[in-house]
């Protein structure tokens, strides 16, 4: 008997070994949250190779940093151009879109929607991945020492990343959008037609659950849905390339993520998210187009009416400035209103509030006829372009 | 090529120093970990199941080529989200394998080592895919061309590895 158990002694360890290991997969699977059980593991694990890690990316970045900002500086003349060029172009399109915007939350507002804010990321550096094929998750060098925790949405500035897998200190794994075991809400953005995007066993990324009745074109943008309770709903996702339907009842839609999920380097965690209903613009908010008559040449007046130096206005004239303005809210304290609002950012004076009244520009309203108290001067022939908020001023 | 068989006697059994045993499969798992993120190819090759063999055919000893793998296995699996074990089992078999091999093989020159990784990527891979599929029940896509793909890459890689890593061997 010992002469056998000597004879057979490597291959009863190598059926021991594997069967101890056989029986732990056991107990991951049986148990519902099967990572609990190999914490501990993992713990040791990942603290045994993530410091080198950190230590390769700070080496990396550090000698990247001091070639780009000390030493490789051509061309940084032109580029600088050609940014300022670009933050022109920008600010006239934030000007267009703040008027969008604008609409959007009004109309917002009367439907009483509620909206997800992202109110508050911190960067991450992707440190490392898991080395396996099989497993598309990376890890980044912030945890719950840094506020990190289960279930946060993880993005770019080009879309969605993932979601935090598993947190350590000072170490998060990062799920990602590519991975069988992941699932995002999601939406196109034509069709409006949602569905949840799931990883494919070749780490592609795929739209379920969208009925094969429904037409979706390639080249349509997909946004997070925010059905998932974990991104917040509008979040770039990626780009359909191709539709195949199933034998189901249902599309299988293959999307091009927005980030290069093979190549991420930096990535925002959303810690923070706000839920709530979208206020009204603000009365002391900036319009769109008063930012734009202020920037745009203005025709000059013409030389005063000498019907209007009699004190009076034409009827429908008078009628429209006592007529509420459709973009004025709710009235705010005079002022406030005088500093921040007629004078300063060019909007229409503020004609229902009947407190103090600013010396100059004041119109009194009195049986629909408009009145100003001080006479117009006799204009000069050529005269300088005036500010909006007098423009706007009923003669 | 040439594949010689010899005796138990005639093959050389090396050994290595405990910073070196220790060091270089934590390099390998370090490197496996960090470079395919900035190399995406470089998740084709799997670096740990290269020192196992490596450490395996060196030492030919089966318990301690077995329980080599299983460690680096173990370690490998962590840091993925899936079932801890999976990489485990299959270094553990591919380790005893290695070194049941070495014991016979002459296992020194370029062209057994090719063969020999070849063989052993193919065991790992079906033996980690009958395990995830067969017992953890994970829907993993299983195909011939990559993964033929994939063990002749390691295959080579291996014959430059190994060359390097000799020169870490002590003879026991």
């Amino acid at each position: 008997m010992e002469n056998l158990l000597h004879r057979y002694r490597n291959i009863t360890i190598l059926v021991a070994v594997v069967f101890a290991q056989l029986l732990g997969l056991a107990i991951q699977v049986r148990k519902t949250n099967g990572d609990e059980s190999s914490r501990l593991i993992r713990v040791w694990a990942v603290n045994l190779v993530t410091p080198f890690e950190k230590a390769i990316v700070w080496m990396q970045h550090g000698t990247g940093n001091m070639w780009r900002e000390y030493v490789y500086l051509r061309g940084v003349r032109q580029e600088n151009r050609d940014l300022k060029m670009e933050i022109e172009r920008l600010r006239l399109e934030q000007v267009r879109l703040s008027e969008d915007a604008e609409q959007a939350r009004r109309l917002q507002n009367l439907l009483a929607f509620k909206e997800q804010f992202v109110s508050k990321t911190i960067p991450a550096q992707v440190i490392g991945g898991s080395g396996s094929e099989q497993s598309r998750s990376v890890f980044i060098d912030k945890g719950s020492n840094d506020g990190i925790a289960n279930d946060m949405a993880v993005i770019t500035a080009d879309g969605i990343v993932g979601k935090v897998l598993h947190v350590y200190g000072s170490t998060s794994q990062i799920l990602l959008i590519n991975d069988q075991s992941s699932g995002v809400g999601a939406i196109l953005e034509n069709s409006r037609l949602q569905g949840v995007l799931r990883g494919t066993t070749v780490g592609e990324v795929v739209l379920e659950r969208v009925m094969s009745d429904e037409t979706v074109a390639a080249g349509e943008l997909v946004r997070t849905s925010g059905g998932d309770a974990i991104f917040p709903k509008g979040l770039p996702v990626g780009t359909v390339t191709k539709v195949n339907r199933t034998p189901e009842s249902f599309l299988s839609i293959q999307v091009k993520p927005a980030v290069n999920l093979s190549k991420l380097e930096e990535v925002l965690v959303v810690t923070e998210k706000q839920e709530r209903v979208p206020a009204m613009a603000d009365k002391s908010s900036e319009r769109a187009v008063d930012i734009l008559a202020r920037r745009l040449p203005s025709v000059p007046d013409k030389p005063a009416d000498p019907k209007a130096q009699a004190g009076t206005t034409p009827p429908n004239q008078a009628a429209d400035a006592t007529k509420p303005k459709p973009n004025t809210v709710t009235p705010k304290p005079q002022g406030v209103a005088a500093s921040e609002g007629a004078t300063a950012q060019g909007t229409a004076p503020k004609k229902t509030e009947p407190a103090k009244k600013p010396a100059q520009s004041v119109i009194e309203v009195s049986d629909g006829v408009t009145k100003n108290p001080t006479p117009p001067a006799p204009k000069p022939a050529v005269e300088e372009p005036k500010p909006p908020a007098e423009q706007d001023q009923p003669q | 090529m040439q594949i010689t068989y010899t005796s138990g006697d005639q093959t050389e059994v090396y050994r290595f120093s405990l910073p070196v045993a220790i060091a270089v499969p934590l390099v390998a798992i370090l490197l496996q970990s960090f470079l395919p993120v900035r190399m995406p190819f470089f998740s084709l090759f799997d670096l740990p199941l290269l020192v196992t063999i490596f450490f395996a055919v060196a030492r030919r000893s089966q318990v301690s080529g077995m329980l080599t793998g299983a460690l680096i296995g173990l370690v490998q699996d962590s840091l993925s989200h899936q079932h801890i074990g999976l990489y485990g089992i299959a270094k553990t078999v591919v380790g005893y394998g290695a070194s049941s091999l070495g014991v016979k093989l002459d296992v020194e020159n370029a062209g057994t080592r090719l063969l020999l990784t070849f063989v052993f990527y193919c065991l790992h891979q079906i033996i980690y895919f009958g395990v995830a599929r067969g017992l953890v029940g994970l829907n993993l896509a299983w195909s011939w061309s990559h993964e033929l793909g994939a063990a002749t890459a390691n295959a080579i890689l291996s014959v430059f590895l190994f060359l390097a890593m000799d020169r870490l061997k002590l003879r026991a």
